[in-house]
């Protein structure tokens, strides 16, 4: 085994367990979320993830930035069967080991992904131009400068080196493979750009860049898979278990509190004693917090969504409070969601799991005028291509502020007292429900 | 509409050894806001007319906990909905129709975990039903032939539970022109009242939710803005009011425009 091939298996076994020490980094993050049931309805969540998910359904509601994605989805999708290969040439020393036995076939898929990364490279020098040229509101908003605004920035920077070494490692291949007197290859765009870009060098200039395409190329994808973790680029790998395990049932299908229920279940209960002790059973379990107030009293759904999250703000441009000026930008709450996590996370390792740091997502991320600017009308749910819902997020955070701080805008507690006193939102007596049918008008 | 309607209530019903086949869900504001009243009325009118087996709870009705649920207030809700589920199973409900979409997601979605199942529709499914099964007639569209309507998807009976399409086919039957908000049925906007909204002030910002809802209404250039929630009424009848358009256009809800239509 030469010095080459020792070097991929190096490279490799460290890129991928990098990649694999933060990936149970985050699976342990996103554990510190309480659980919720999202098992079953396998056919429904099999259907939903091929649709959303592969089939990228929701994005089509924006067809100019979707069409652009599709392109880059689809080259990194297909560059996957490319990937291989490299990882079999870079074991074993072989030199496209696919090519002879597939044959027209691999002409074929070579070819594919070359057409795609071609697209694909418009696609990113477009998304380049919409995040940096063109005043798209979703992009310069508050919560996208700094990191936001780089890291989307240096994925699409990494995409056009990764494209780039491709087309240099065909392109001089292409080249080698006819000085070589064997024809060209006939990949539907190295076999052009190549002679006109490396025509006339010499062979181990050739060689080189050849190298170049090909090291580059696999440096670039352990670079950027390690970039991941970091990164809101994550979607590429968190979509799919996203979509699979999102709320199949109506929107509008707020949760019912089970501890709410156990308490309102006694006091309905005429035969119930209110100075019974506690089951025994329960005694052990902590009592736990009604709504949230961090992270970790959200569902470990909140917090996969919330890795999942891509930024694209479609959910930010379609609520109505961001709209008209409020402070509430849903975005903004999965990406706070987020970052507390990753703070959290931070915390619990290097301090112990019972650590404290005396923050909270509720108040030092998320304000409360944030929270109570929601209108509930899931446009921004509807919107998410991944099914990412950060109205849950904004109601729990209303639930804690409510029923563990009595904390409501003023109206709101004397919409409560109505609602208790009278059985209406409204200070009416309940007695004049009727009126409606014996008022003359 | 000065005479008054006739509406059986469910206590009455039952102490005459009687029942109902539909409860009408009235709603807080159908009970006590006065525009919504009107809706209320233009509902009892088309369920007289086709002599549906209707009644109402009257004074036993209480808020269906909506407005706490979507403030956070889990336990005001439960306790609405438990002591509104125990009336409900004590009449033997199966079916509920409501004005309300608000109501109508509750009863449907977030009663049955709390031991209410029944099947409830918005009031707009069951004039569909109506009119195809021939119980109702709107021939010709009365007075609204020919006029432009656009409809305003409410965020709970759109989004929140997909009914898109019932409203819709009931206004085609006015022999109107229906025209569509740029943002309509899953991108539908929001007036601004959902989320108990509607109880409180707004926070800070630039524009009211009701006034960008109520630009994307006139855009279309319409005779009637036609909504299917009171709540969205309110926003909507507001906003025309803030363009001082209300000499020109109403806001009226789908069993307004149908009651008025069908001359009842």
């Amino acid at each position: 085994m030469g010095i080459g091939e020792l070097s991929f298996i190096a490279l490799s076994f460290l890129g991928l367990g990098l990649f694999t020490f933060n990936c149970v980094r985050i699976r342990k993050n996103i554990h510190l979320g309480v659980d919720v049931d999202r098992s079953g309805s396998l056919g429904a969540r099999l259907k939903t993830t091929l649709l959303v998910a592969f089939g990228q359904k929701k994005m089509f509601k924006r067809p100019i930035p979707a069409l652009l994605h599709l392109c880059i989805y689809a080259a990194f999708l297909f560059t996957q069967i490319e990937l291989i290969e490299i990882f079999a040439d870079g074991i074993t020393g072989s030199h496209r080991a696919f090519q002879a036995d597939l044959g027209v076939l691999y002409t074929f898929s070579i070819s594919l992904i070359e057409v795609l990364s071609v697209l694909a490279f418009v696609a990113t020098l477009a998304f380049l131009a919409r995040r940096n040229l063109l005043k798209i509101p979703r992009f310069t908003m508050s919560e996208m400068t700094g990191w936001p605004k780089l890291d989307g920035n240096l994925i699409l920077y990494f995409e056009i080196l990764l494209i780039c070494f491709i087309f240099m490692m065909n392109g001089a291949d292409e080249v080698l493979h006819i000085q070589d007197g064997k024809g060209t290859y006939g990949f539907a765009i190295s076999s052009r750009i190549g002679p006109v870009l490396f025509g006339g060098m010499s062979v181990e200039t050739l060689h080189l860049i050849e190298q170049i395409g090909w090291w580059g190329h696999i440096c670039m994808v352990f670079v950027f898979l390690n970039y991941l973790p970091i990164s809101k680029h994550f979607h590429i790998i968190l979509a799919f278990p996203n979509v699979f395990y999102s709320n199949l049932q109506e929107k509008g299908k707020f949760t019912n509190m089970e501890s709410v229920k156990k308490e309102v279940e006694l006091m309905f209960d005429p035969s119930a004693d209110p100075y019974a002790a506690p089951a025994p059973d329960a005694s052990d379990a902590a009592p736990t917090r009604f709504g949230a107030k961090d992270i970790t009293d959200l569902s470990w759904k909140n917090l996969l969504d919330a890795y999942t999250c891509t930024e694209c703000g479609r959910c930010t441009s379609s609520c109505p409070a961001n709209q008209t000026g409020k402070k509430l930008s849903p975005r903004k709450i999965m990406m706070d969601t987020r970052d507390r996590m990753e703070e959290v996370g931070r915390n619990k390792r290097k301090n112990g799991k019972d650590h404290d740091d005396g923050k909270s997502l509720l108040g030092d991320y998320i304000s409360e005028e944030e929270v109570w600017a929601c209108t509930s009308c899931n446009a921004c749910v509807e919107e998410c291509p991944v099914n990412i819902d950060p109205l849950s997020i904004i109601i729990d955070l209303r639930r804690y502020l409510v029923m563990e701080e009595s904390k409501a805008p003023s109206e709101l507690t004397t919409m409560f007292t109505n609602i208790e006193n009278n059985g209406a939102p409204w200070q009416f007596s309940p007695m004049d429900r009727l009126n409606w049918a014996t008022e003359e008008h | 509409m000065s005479e008054k309607i006739k509406v059986p209530t469910m206590q009455e019903l039952a102490a005459s050894g009687n029942s109902a086949e539909i409860l009408f869900w009235v709603g807080c504001a159908g009970s006590f806001d006065d525009r919504a009243k009107k809706i209320t009325k233009a509902v009892v009118q088309i369920l007289n007319k086709c002599e549906v087996s209707y009644a109402v709870l009257g004074t036993e009705e209480t808020c269906s906990g909506d407005p706490a649920k979507r403030a956070g207030n889990e336990f005001l809700f439960q306790m609405q909905a438990f002591q509104n589920i125990q009336l409900l199973n004590g009449y033997d409900v199966k079916k509920i129709v409501t004005a309300c979409p608000h109501c109508f997601n509750t009863l449907k979605n977030e009663y049955p975990e709390l031991g209410g199942t029944y099947e409830v529709i918005h009031h707009s499914q069951l004039i569909q039903d109506l009119i195809n099964s021939g119980k109702l007639a709107v021939q010709g569209g009365g007075q609204f032939k020919g006029k432009r309507i656009t409809f305003h998807d409410p965020c709970y009976l759109g989004r929140a539970n997909n009914v898109y399409e019932a409203p819709r086919e009931i206004l085609s039957r006015l022999d109107a022109e229906l025209v569509e908000m740029k943002r309509c049925r899953t991108k539908g906007l929001c007036c601004g009242a959902g989320g108990a909204q509607m109880f409180k002030e707004a926070e800070a910002g630039n524009k009211e939710v009701n006034i960008e809802r109520t630009e994307d209404a006139l855009e279309t250039r319409p005779d009637v803005i036609a909504t299917g929630c009171p709540f969205c009424n309110t926003m909507m009848t507001d906003g025309v009011k803030n363009f001082n358009k209300e000499g020109e256009i109403q806001t009226l809800d789908i069993a307004e425009l149908i009651a008025q239509a069908a001359d009842l």
